[in-house]
C-alpha cells in the first residue's frame, strides 16, 4: 500500500476495446499503472485479462475506435511487439528448444545489437538474479531443465533486458504449491528490488492478494473493480467481486427508513438490519449487501450484542476447517449464511452450538458492503 | 489393458510379416549367389555388384535418377513447405477446397498422372527428358511434403514465435531464427520422403522420360523384362538399402521433438 | 523513410490474406499446371476422334467410351474391379491382425511399425521383381518344391491370375495396416476396461467396442488399397502377362503399341472416375462413423 506515486503513469489504458468475431473480449477498459507497481489483472477464465495483457504486449491491436494504449507516454496501438520496450514471461515459458539457456537469455540482447562483451556479463548476472548458477546452467538445453528451472530461465530472459515494464501471464500456473509460494515471494522481491513495473495476470485470487500493490478484477471483458488488495477484499463493489474474492454472504431487502443516521433495510419477511449511509441508498430502493463470514458471529437469538445487526435462523451444519470453524446457519430469505468462527480448540473449548439449534447471525453495520447493480 | 494377445493372432501377424519380408530377403541373399541361372546356392560372390559398375546403362540411369531426385526434392521441399506455412498460419477463402485439392495427387493412380503429363508435353511439343521427369516428380511429391511439414507445424508451440517477437525480433528474423530451426526436422523428413518417391518411381517416369533419359528404375524394368540374372538382384538390393536408410532417417526425424 | 525490410514487414503483418496467397502461389501453380490441367486436357482428348498417327483430330465423339461396352473391354473393367475388391478384402483380413498386434506390442511397437513402413516406401518395382524371382518357372518356389519332391515338374505360378492377386496383396498390404494402426492407437483403453467390468468376453469386446471404433481406420485402409489397385499397372504387367489385363495395362497399351491416345485417355478417365467415386463414398461414410473425422 503506497502513497500516490508521482509522475506520469507508465501504462495508460484508455477506453480500450478489442473484438473477436462479434464478441468483445475487452470492453471499454481503462486503468493507469504507475512506475514500479505490482499490478495484477485478476479474474476467471474468459474474463479478458489475457487479452488485455496481449494488447499491452502488442500481440493484439485495439479495435479501430477502441481506445488508446499508452506505454511510457507514447501511444502504441499500432506498434508491433518488437517496437515496444516491454518484456514478457509466458505461461508455458516458451523457451527456444534449440537454443541453450545462455542463448535463450541473450536472445533479446542480440536483437538489440548489444556489444558481445557486454552480453556475457549481463547474462551471468541475470541468471544469478533468478538463482541459477551460470556455470551449471548456461550450456544446458531447456529439455534438460525442470519446470521450475525453466520458469527461472524465462524470467532471466525477460529481466536481462532491464525493461521498464514486465508482463507476466500466469507464470506460476504449472508449478506445484510449495514452489509456487516461494516464487511468489521472489517475484515480489524482484519487483521491489529492480523498480520494474510488473503487470501480472492470474486467476488465483490468493496469489493476487499476496503479491499486488493494486488489482484490477475483471469480469466479462470489463473491470469490475480496481483497487488495493485491502480495498478489493474489504470493500467489494459488486456481487461478482464479493464472490470471486474470498467468500461472501448476501442479504437483500428494501430501504425502509432512516434511524440514528443509518438506513434500515427491511427484508421480505420483516427482519431488519442497518446499513451506514451510502450514496446509492434512497428510500424504497431494492438493495443487496455482502458480508464476509469472518466479520460475522453466531449468538443466541436473544443475546445479540448491542448495535449489531442480527438475523434469526437455525444452525444447519458445522464444518471443521482447522484454523476456523464454518457455522452454516439457515436464515429465512437469505439462504445458508456462512459464519467463520475462530477455532479456539474444539477439544478444550468447544463451540456451544450444534446442528438444529436456533441461533442468530450478527455483524456490525459498517461491515455491510453495499453492492452495485450487476 | 494388460490382456495377452491370443496366440493365434500373433501367429497370423508373424506369418504376414514373413510374407512381407521374406521375398525381399531372398532377393537380397541371392544377389550374392555365384550361380548365374540356377536358383541353387553355389557360393558367395560379389561379381554381380561389380558387373553393375561395368554397365553403362546402369551408371547412366543412376546418374539421371540422382539428378532428377535432387532437383525434384529441393523444389518440392520448398514449394511444399510454403504451402504448409500458408495452411497452418492463415485463414483464407477457399482453404477447405485447397486442402482437398492437395490430397488428390496422393490418391490419383500413377497411370493417370503419367499419361496426362505425356499428353501435356506432347501438346506443347516439349521434348521429353530430365526436365519433364523432374516436373512430373515435383507434381506428385509436393502433397507428401505438405503433409509431413504441416504435421510438424501444427505440433509447434506458437508461443515461441510470440516470445521472439517480444524479445525484439521482427517477423522476418523470427521466421529464420525460430520457426525454421523448429521446422527443420519436418522439412528434412519431407525431403527424404520426396527423394525416396522420386528415386523409386517407375510408372510416371516411364511415360515422361525420353529415350536418352532413363532413370534407374526404367533401366531395371527393361532388365527384368529381358532376362533375369543376378545383376537385377544386386541393383535391387542397392535400391533397397538406399531406401531403407532414407526412410529410417525420415522416421527418426519425424519422431524427434 | 521506409526501408525494404520495413515495407516487407508491414506487408507481412497487415495483409495476411495476400501473404497466404503468396505462400501458396508457387506450389498451387505447379499443381494446377502439371496436375490439374493435364488431366483436364486428357479428358478433352477422350472425346475427340483418333488422328492418323494415334493422336487426336478435331471433333467430338463418344466412341471411345462406347467401346467399353464391347465384351472385350468390359471384361477388362470387370477383372480390374473384381481383383481390386478381392485384394482389398484379403489385405483387410491379413492387415487388421497385424495392426492389432503392433498396437499391443509395447516396446516392440516402434520396430514392428518400422517393419511395415519400410515396404510401404520401398520401390514397387523391386518388390514386384522379388515376386517374380520367387514365382517364375525357374524361380525359388518351384526349385524347392522340385527338390523336395513335392512336384515333378514346374508349376506355372507366374503369368496367372493367382500370381497377380498375390502380387497385388503383397504390394498393397502395408497401405492397409497403417491407417488401421493409427485408428487403433487412438482407442481409449478404458473403454475396453469398462466393457470388461460390465461382463463382456474378449470376442464381444472386440466386436462391440474395438471393431466399431476402428472403423474409420478400416475404411481409410480399404480406400488406400482399393484405389491404387484399380489403377494398378506394374503388377499385372510383370506378373500377369498379356492375358491378364487390367485397365492400367490397357491404358499403357494405347500410349505405346496400340497408338490410340483418345481411347487411352478415355480408359484413364474411367479409372479416375472410379477413384473419385470411391473417395466420395469414403468422405460420406467417414462423416457417419464415430470418430471418423479424426482420421486423415
Amino acid at each position: 500500500m503506497t502513497a500516490p506515486p508521482k509522475g506520469q503513469p507508465v501504462v495508460q489504458f484508455a477506453g480500450v476495446s478489442k473484438t473477436f468475431a462479434d464478441v468483445k473480449a475487452v470492453d471499454n477498459v481503462s486503468f493507469d499503472i504507475h512506475k514500479g507497481e505490482f499490478f495484477s489483472l485478476l479474474g476467471p477464465s474468459g474474463c479478458g485479462k489475457t487479452t488485455t495483457l496481449r494488447l499491452l504486449a502488442g500481440f493484439e491491436e485495439p479495435d479501430e475506435d477502441g481506445g488508446e494504449v499508452r506505454l511510457l507516454g507514447q501511444v502504441v496501438n499500432k506498434k508491433r511487439p518488437y517496437e515496444r520496450r516491454v518484456a514478457m514471461v509466458f505461461q508455458n515459458y516458451a523457451l527456444f528448444p534449440h537454443l541453450t539457456v545462455a542463448k535463450n537469455v541473450s536472445f533479446g540482447l542480440e536483437q538489440r545489437k548489444t556489444p558481445k562483451a557486454e552480453i556475457g556479463d549481463r547474462v551471468r548476472r541475470a541468471l544469478e538474479m533468478v538463482r541459477l548458477k551460470p556455470d551449471v546452467f548456461s550450456g544446458r538445453l531447456p529439455s534438460q531443465l525442470s519446470g521450475g528451472q525453466r520458469q527461472r530461465v524465462a524470467l532471466a530472459r525477460a529481466l536481462v533486458l532491464e525493461p521498464a515494464i514486465l508482463l507476466l501471464d500466469e507464470p506460476l500456473g504449472a508449478i506445484d504449491l510449495k514452489l509456487r509460494k516461494e516464487m511468489q515471494l521472489e517475484l515480489k522481491a524482484l519487483n521491489k528490488q529492480l523498480g520494474t513495473t510488473f503487470i501480472y495476470v492470474t486467476h488465483d485470487q490468493e496469489e493476487a492478494l499476496t503479491m499486488s500493490d493494486r488489482i484490477a478484477v475483471m469480469d466479462n471483458a470489463r473491470v469490475a473493480q480496481l483497487g488495493t488488495p485491502a480495498e478489493i477484499y474489504e470493500n467489494p463493489r459488486t456481487a461478482f467481486v464479493a464472490k470471486f474474492i474470498g467468500e461472501s454472504n448476501f442479504f437483500e431487502g428494501r430501504v425502509a427508513e432512516r434511524s440514528n443516521g443509518q438506513w434500515v433495510i427491511r427484508q421480505a419477511n420483516g427482519q431488519c438490519f442497518q446499513v451506514p449511509n451510502h450514496p446509492s441508498l434512497t428510500e424504497g430502493r431494492e438493495v443487496r449487501i455482502a458480508v464476509r463470514p469472518e466479520w460475522m458471529d453466531v449468538c443466541g437469538p436473544d443475546a445479540v450484542p448491542p448495535g449489531e445487526n442480527a438475523l434469526a435462523g437455525v444452525i444447519r451444519e458445522i464444518i471443521y476447517l482447522g484454523e476456523t470453524m464454518h457455522v452454516i446457519v439457515t436464515v429465512p430469505d437469505a439462504g445458508d449464511v456462512t459464519v467463520a468462527v475462530r477455532n479456539e480448540g474444539q477439544l478444550i473449548k468447544p463451540l456451544q452450538w450444534k446442528r438444529g439449534d436456533p441461533a442468530a447471525v450478527a455483524w456490525l453495520p459498517e461491515d455491510c458492503q453495499v453492492l452495485e447493480e450487476a | 489393458m494388460n490382456e495377452r494377445i491370443p496366440r493365434w493372432l500373433i501367429a497370423v501377424a508373424a506369418l504376414v510379416y514373413l510374407f512381407l519380408h521374406l521375398p525381399i530377403l531372398v532377393l537380397v541373399v541371392f544377389s550374392f549367389n555365384s550361380s548365374k541361372f540356377s536358383v541353387d546356392w553355389t557360393g558367395f560372390t560379389l561379381q554381380w555388384y561389380y558387373r553393375l559398375l561395368q554397365r553403362p546403362d546402369i551408371l547412366r540411369g543412376l546418374k539421371v535418377s540422382l539428378i532428377v531426385g535432387a532437383a525434384a526434392t529441393v523444389i518440392s521441399a520448398v514449394l511444399g513447405t510454403l504451402i504448409a506455412l500458408a495452411l497452418a498460419r492463415h485463414r483464407f477463402r477457399g482453404r477447405r477446397a485447397f486442402e482437398g485439392f492437395l490430397y488428390v495427387p496422393i490418391v490419383t493412380p500413377e497411370i493417370v498422372v503419367g499419361i496426362s503429363l505425356l499428353i501435356l508435353f506432347a501438346l506443347f511439343k516439349f521434348p521429353l527428358g530430365i526436365t519433364t521427369i523432374t516436373i512430373a516428380h515435383v507434381a506428385f511429391c509436393i502433397s507428401f511434403v505438405v503433409v509431413v511439414v504441416l504435421a510438424r507445424l501444427e505440433g509447434m508451440d506458437d508461443n515461441l514465435e510470440e516470445a521472439a517477437l517480444i524479445l525484439g525480433a521482427d517477423e522476418i528474423t523470427t521466421f529464420w531464427k525460430i520457426t525454421v530451426p523448429q521446422l527443420w526436422p519436418g522439412i528434412l523428413a519431407g525431403a527424404l520422403l520426396a527423394f525416396t518417391m522420386s528415386f523409386d518411381d517407375f510408372v510416371i517416369t516411364s511415360f515422361v522420360s525420353g529415350s536418352g533419359s532413363s532413370t534407374l528404375p526404367i533401366v531395371v524394368y527393361s532388365m527384368v523384362r529381358k532376362n533375369v540374372e543376378p545383376s537385377i538382384n544386386a541393383i535391387s538390393t542397392i535400391i533397397l538399402m538406399v531406401t531403407a536408410v532414407l526412410i529410417y532417417l525420415a522416421d527418426r526425424l519425424v519422431r524427434e521433438r | 523513410m521506409a526501408t525494404l525490410r520495413q515495407r516487407a514487414l508491414d506487408w507481412i503483418y497487415r495483409r495476411p490474406e495476400a501473404q497466404a496467397w503468396a505462400l501458396l502461389g508457387p506450389g498451387a501453380f505447379w499443381l494446377l499446371a502439371f496436375f490439374l490441367v493435364p488431366i483436364l486436357i486428357m479428358f478433352v482428348y477422350s472425346v475427340m476422334p483418333r488422328g492418323i498417327y494415334g493422336g487426336v483430330d478435331r471433333g467430338f465423339t463418344l466412341e471411345h467410351y462406347a467401346r467399353f461396352f464391347d465384351p472385350l473391354y468390359l471384361e477388362v473393367l470387370e477383372r480390374t474391379f473384381l481383383w481390386s475388391i478381392a485384394c482389398t478384402v484379403i489385405c483387410l483380413l491379413l492387415g487388421y491382425p497385424v495392426a492389432y498386434v503392433i498396437v499391443r506390442a509395447g516396446r516392440w511397437r516402434n520396430l514392428l511399425l518400422f517393419l511395415v513402413i519400410l515396404p510401404f516406401w520401398t520401390s514397387f518395382l523391386v518388390r514386384t521383381f522379388a515376386m517374380i524371382f520367387l514365382m517364375r518357372d525357374t524361380g525359388l518356389i518351384n526349385n524347392w518344391l522340385l527338390k523336395l519332391g513335392i512336384i515333378d515338374q514346374s508349376l506355372t505360378i507366374l503369368y496367372t491370375p493367382f500370381a497377380v492377386m498375390i502380387g497385388l496383396v503383397y504390394g498393397f498390404l502395408p497401405f492397409m495396416v497403417l491407417p488401421i494402426y493409427a485408428s487403433l492407437e487412438k482407442l481409449d483403453l478404458s473403454l475396453l476396461e469398462a466393457a470388461e467390468v460390465l461382463g463382456a468376453r474378449p470376442s464381444a469386446r472386440f466386436r462391440r467396442v474395438t471393431l466399431p471404433l476402428s472403423m474409420p481406420g478400416v475404411v481409410a485402409g480399404c480406400l488406400l488399397v482399393f484405389i491404387p489397385a484399380l489403377g494398378s499397372f506394374l503388377t499385372s504387367d510383370l506378373l500377369g502377362g498379356a492375358k491378364e489385363m487390367m485397365i492400367g495395362n490397357l491404358v499403357q497399351n494405347q500410349f505405346s503399341a496400340a497408338r490410340n491416345w483418345p481411347f487411352g485417355s478415355a480408359a484413364s478417365f474411367i479409372v479416375m472416375a472410379l477413384v473419385l467415386a470411391a473417395v466420395m463414398i469414403y468422405l460420406r461414410v467417414k462423416d457417419q462413423t464415430p470418430g471418423g473425422s479424426a482420421l486423415k
